[in-house]
Formats: C-alpha cells, structure tokens, sequence
C-alpha cells in the first residue's frame, strides 16, 4: 500500500491544519447493542425505567420496580444500571438503590441474580435482566444468601420474615439495622 | 542508508519474488518511500508495546508515534525491556521513545502520555498502519471503531481503498498470544469476531458471601463485598497500592477463618486486575511477528497473514493461522444500507420508508445518530422525550452533513421471519454538495 501512503502524506503534508470534516461522536458497538435493547423494551407494569442523564446517555439509567405480589407487596425499589461499551460482552452492572431486608440482596446494595454474573451470556438482554429483578422479589430464596440473617429467617420461620419485611418497608428497625421507608 | 542495519531488509526489498504481494515493486525507491511516507501509531508502550517500537525501529520505519496512558511500575521491568529501575513513575511512551531513538539511528518517534480517547479523530486519521499492542478489549474495540470510522464505500458497496485504516492487532496472555491483520471493509473487524473473547470468569456474589472455596474467592469477597460495607461512597480503585493492601489482609483473614491456603499480594493483584503473568518471549514472538506484517502491508514484499495468528506455547509450541471472515452485517466496519434521501423528508417519512425498503421492511424504526437518539418507539418515557423530532427534516437532524451513518432498530423481514433486528444505513441527501468532492466516495 506503499503508493496510496506515498500520495496521502503529501495530501496530508498540504492540507495540515485545514481539517475538513466536523468531528462526528465515536459511538461504541456496546451503545448501539443498548439502543437495540432499550427500545425493545417490554417491561411489565411493575416496573418502570428513567434516565438520570437525559435521552441520549442510555449507559447509565435506573429502573423502579413494585412487586404486585408476594412478602414485598407495595414497595418501591431502585436499581441503578451501569453499562459498558463492550457490552453485551461484559453483564450490565446492577446495584440496588434502595435498602431492603432481603436475603438475596446485601445492605451496600449487592444483588446476587445469577444472570448478572456467573451466567451472563451475550443472547441475554436488559429485558431479561429486569424480569429476573422482579422475580427476587416474588420468589425470594434463602439458597442464595447474601444477607444471611434475613435467608436464615426466611428459611426457618417464614411468617417472622414475612413481619420483617414489612417492618422494614414501613421504615424502622430489623435487628441493629435501620431501613428508610419504601412503601 | 545502505549499512549493515538494512542488509537483512534489503534482501526483502530489493529483490523482485514471485511470493510477493500484488503491487510490489521492489528497488531502492522503495526503501526510502518506506522511510519517509510511512507513518505507524503504536498503541500501548507495555510489554508488547516495548517490543514493537524496537521491532519496528529496526525494521526501517522511520515516522512512529506511541500512546500509552501508564507510567513505569518496578514489576513491569523484568519484561518491558526498554525501562530501568530510575524510570519508575516516568511516563512510559515517553521512556520507550527516548530509549529506542537513543539506539536506532534515524528514527523518529513522537510518545502521547494521554488515554486512547482523549485524541480527536484526527490525530488517528494520519497514520499510514496502526500497530495495537494493548492488553484490554475495551480499549481495542475503541480503537477499532475509530479506524473503522474511516471506511467508505462505492455505490456498488465495495470499500474505497484509500479510506481503508489497517490495523495489526498483537495480543498476549502468559504463553498464549495472537497477531491479526484487519483491513476494515477487506478482512474481519475486531467487532465482527468479538466472540472469540472467552466470557469473562466471574464468581457467584453469594458464594463469595458465603460458601467461598478457593483464594480466588476470598479475594473478590474483600474486593466486592467487604469494601463497599467499609468504605461507604468510597469506590476501589485498582491502581492504588493502599487500597490493594486493605483488600489483601482482608482477604487473607477471611481466608484465614475458612481455613483456604493460597491468599498472597500478587495474587490478590492478580484476580482484581484480572493479570495473567506475562511471558517476555510470547511478546517478543507476537511482536515480531505483528511488525512483519506491518512491513507487508505497507511495502508489498510480501503477501500478508490472512488473517488471524494464534501461537500456544504451553506445551511444546504450536501456532496455527485461521482465515476468519466478516460479518456482513457488522456494525462497525459493514457497508451498511444505502438510501438516498431528499433534503425535505423529516424524520416520519424516513421511518415509513424503512417499511418499505426492500432490503430492510422494517416497522416500528427507533433511529439513531452520532450518538444522539433521535426517535426511540419504546419505552414511552423516551418515546415522548423524542416525539417531537418526528416532524423535523432527518437533513437539519443530522445537522446538515450531505452524508452519513444512521443505525435503526425495529422489527424487520417477511412473514414468519420477522425479527428484531439492529441495521447500519448509509444516508445521502440529493443534490446537497454536488461540488463537494467528499461526495464522490459516500455517494
């Protein structure tokens, strides 16, 4: 390619600093793979979606979910989705805003969901991960325990867990540990 | 420059082959073309990186530049040849263009102490090769869609040979390596095999909570978890020698407390850095063999690898060289479907015409540019943030560039086969910069 090299420096040597076109945004392969999932989204009532940063930033949003069923009836949670540009190469990363007694969700916000880890696979998309974050809250399982006391409970004395839940929903103590008011 | 240093090369140069490429022209004219048309970017001064500027150095390029965004670490000098332990905390592109100019008479070499992002397009579009020797895909993915991002294709969906980018891509992990060769447009994309990359190894959070089995485990417990219960707010950061020895002793005592052997300080870097050690003699031979291809892309003495080198040298050596193909449809280096619009079609009548499209038949369009959304179908918070653009010329929205690339979403294809899909389209606007010769390749 020598001669085509050969007649672009001397292009280039004569057209230094007379750049022609206007930089145009490097967009990532991850982004358009997003844009492809956002706007497939199909979420069920329970849950809803909100850019912090605007229409154009979707690497970044959260997402709200109201559980119609189950121990966590009428609560509100918060789940903050931070996505690389190689995704879906790399899984989103989910963290839990808000703080909930729940034996598979840690008090830092921590969320134990296979999908998101060990069993991320490229086919696998924000949808999926949303309808997996719902289901934690109607079917909870204390054989994933990332709050151990709270799977301890659960899994020995599921009306205690049940009172903790709402105690914790409705703003008070569980134990020594404080939760806000979700409901 | 005759010398000594060019007999070697001279033999490759000189001398006409019949194994050569298809326009070589061999003789002294093109030795010196070499020396003084060719411009290499080298991308990364680590351990590949050393090696390259050396290997290129010395295979008579004269006009390299190197980026790399790190400084020298005492554990990089085992390996990364061209820094002494007086360098440590110096710069290294800077180091390694000082050291290898101080060796290899005549060359020129121009070190960026700066990120891969934080250079205009423009700095990217000047070099003849670009030479990767990077440890991360991240950092190759961006590189590519830049080098990419110069391709133009003729009506008839051919790539323009002068907006073609190549790219040598070296990569190395203990004994294993690869060199690739990507002409965008003519050989596969590093997007087009991004499967290749095996998925990254992570454990389940709750058995690091948990049931933690190995070092491993105990390691991510302290990284993950145990930091975030401590250090409320405060993020991690990889590159902080404190911050690495909290997550050590924490690892070690909780590897303590379940009786699992094998917690050290460069293991816990390891896992959290996700490092592989590297092997001084994998990188020099992917080097090697990365700058060889770099000299037959650029003079034609040689046909050049197609396209993908692989060298395992576990146990005895083995190398192999796959011909990967592209994916038609890729994203970042395809062509992309064409459409050639009026000036005064607004973005409504643009989405009613991808039903109609023969090689698209897509309904329910979400449009994007230049990493703007200019209408999203769903969900409906951004649908009606978007909503207003419906009625706005795709000309004005495009902010009136007589060319460029859109990428659409919707569902797509006949009858049974209809499926969600995600296209790359080509856009020009009719009689918009006719005189402009740029219009000439897009169109």
């Amino acid at each position: 390619m020598i001669k085509l090299f050969k007649v672009k420096e001397k292009q280039r040597e004569l057209a230094e600093n007379s750049n022609g076109k206007p930089p145009v945004k490097k967009q990532s392969a991850g982004e358009l793979r997003l844009h492809k999932d956002i706007s497939e989204l199909n979420l069920p009532k329970t849950c809803s979606i909100s850019f912090p940063n605007g229409k154009d930033d979707l690497m970044n949003f959260e997402v709200t979910i109201r559980p119609d069923d189950g121990y966590y009836l009428g609560g509100t949670f918060t789940f903050t989705f931070q996505i690389s540009s190689i995704y879906p190469h790399e899984a989103p990363k989910v963290k839990c805003k808000t703080k909930v007694y729940h034996p598979n969700i840690d008090l830092d916000g921590n969320v134990c969901l296979n999908i998101l880890r060990e069993d991320w696979k490229p086919v696998l998309n924000i949808n999926t991960i949303i309808y997996g974050l719902y289901h934690l809250f109607t079917e909870p399982n204390h054989e994933d325990p990332l709050n151990r006391e709270a799977a301890a409970v659960l899994r020995d004395n599921p009306k205690m867990f049940e009172s903790n839940v709402r105690r914790a929903m409705a703003g008070g103590y569980v134990g020594q540990t404080f939760f806000t008011r979700c409901i | 420059m005759a010398g000594s240093r060019s007999r070697d090369l001279d033999k490759l140069l000189l001398r006409p082959g019949h194994l050569v490429g298809p326009a070589f022209e061999p003789g002294t004219q093109l030795r010196d073309d070499l020396e003084e048309y060719v411009r290499i970017l080298v991308v990364g001064a680590g351990g590949l990186g050393c090696e390259l500027l050396k290997d290129l150095a010395l295979s008579g390029f004269r006009n390299l530049e190197v980026i790399d965004m790190d400084t020298i670490e005492v554990s990089n000098l085992n390996r990364q040849f061209l820094f002494r332990l007086e360098d440590v905390g110096e710069p290294k592109a800077q180091v390694a263009a000082k050291r290898v100019m101080e060796r290899v008479s005549g060359v020129n070499i121009v070190p960026h102490f700066c990120r891969i992002e934080d250079k205009e397009l423009h700095f990217y579009s000047q070099f003849s090769i670009i030479v990767l020797g990077l440890d991360s895909i991240e950092a190759r993915s961006y590189i590519n869609s830049v080098a990419c991002g110069f391709l133009e294709y003729d009506s008839n969906d051919e790539p323009l040979e002068e907006t073609v980018k190549p790219m040598v891509d070296g990569g190395t992990e203990g004994f294993k390596g690869h060199a690739r060769v990507i002409l965008p447009g003519m050989t596969p994309c590093f997007e087009c095999t991004i499967w290749l990359f095996p998925p990254q190894v992570k454990f389940p959070l709750c058995t690091l909570a948990e049931t933690p089995r190995t070092a491993a485990h105990c390691i991510e417990y302290a990284h993950l978890i145990k930091w975030d219960e401590v250090h409320s707010g405060k993020s991690f950061d990889p590159d902080n020698p404190e911050h690495m020895q909290w997550v050590y002793s924490e690892a070690s005592k909780r590897a303590q407390l379940f009786g699992i052997p094998g917690v050290t300080y460069t293991l816990t870097q390891g896992v959290v850095k996700n490092i592989i050690p590297a092997i001084a003699s994998t990188n020099a031979i992917i080097s090697a063999a990365c700058a060889l291809e770099t000299l037959k892309i650029a003079s034609g003495c040689s046909k050049t690898l197609s396209n993908y080198l692989t060298y395992n040298g576990v146990e005895g050596l083995h190398t192999k060289v796959t011909e990967f193909v592209k994916d038609k449809d890729c994203l970042v280096c395809g062509p992309g479907v064409f459409m050639e619009l009026e000036t005064s079609v607004t973005l409504k009548m643009f989405i009613d015409q991808l039903e109609e499209h023969p090689q698209l038949l897509m309904s329910g369009a979400s449009v994007r540019f230049g990493g703007k959304n200019l209408y999203m179908a769903a969900p409906p918070l951004l649908e009606e943030m978007t909503r207003s653009n419906l009625g706005l010329p795709l000309f004005e929205l495009m902010d009136k560039s007589p060319t460029g690339i859109v990428h659409v979403t919707g569902t797509a294809g006949k009858g049974d086969k209809r499926q969600s899909c995600l296209r790359k389209l080509r856009v020009a606007f009719k009689a918009v910069g006719i005189t402009d010769t740029d219009m000439a390749g897009g169109a």
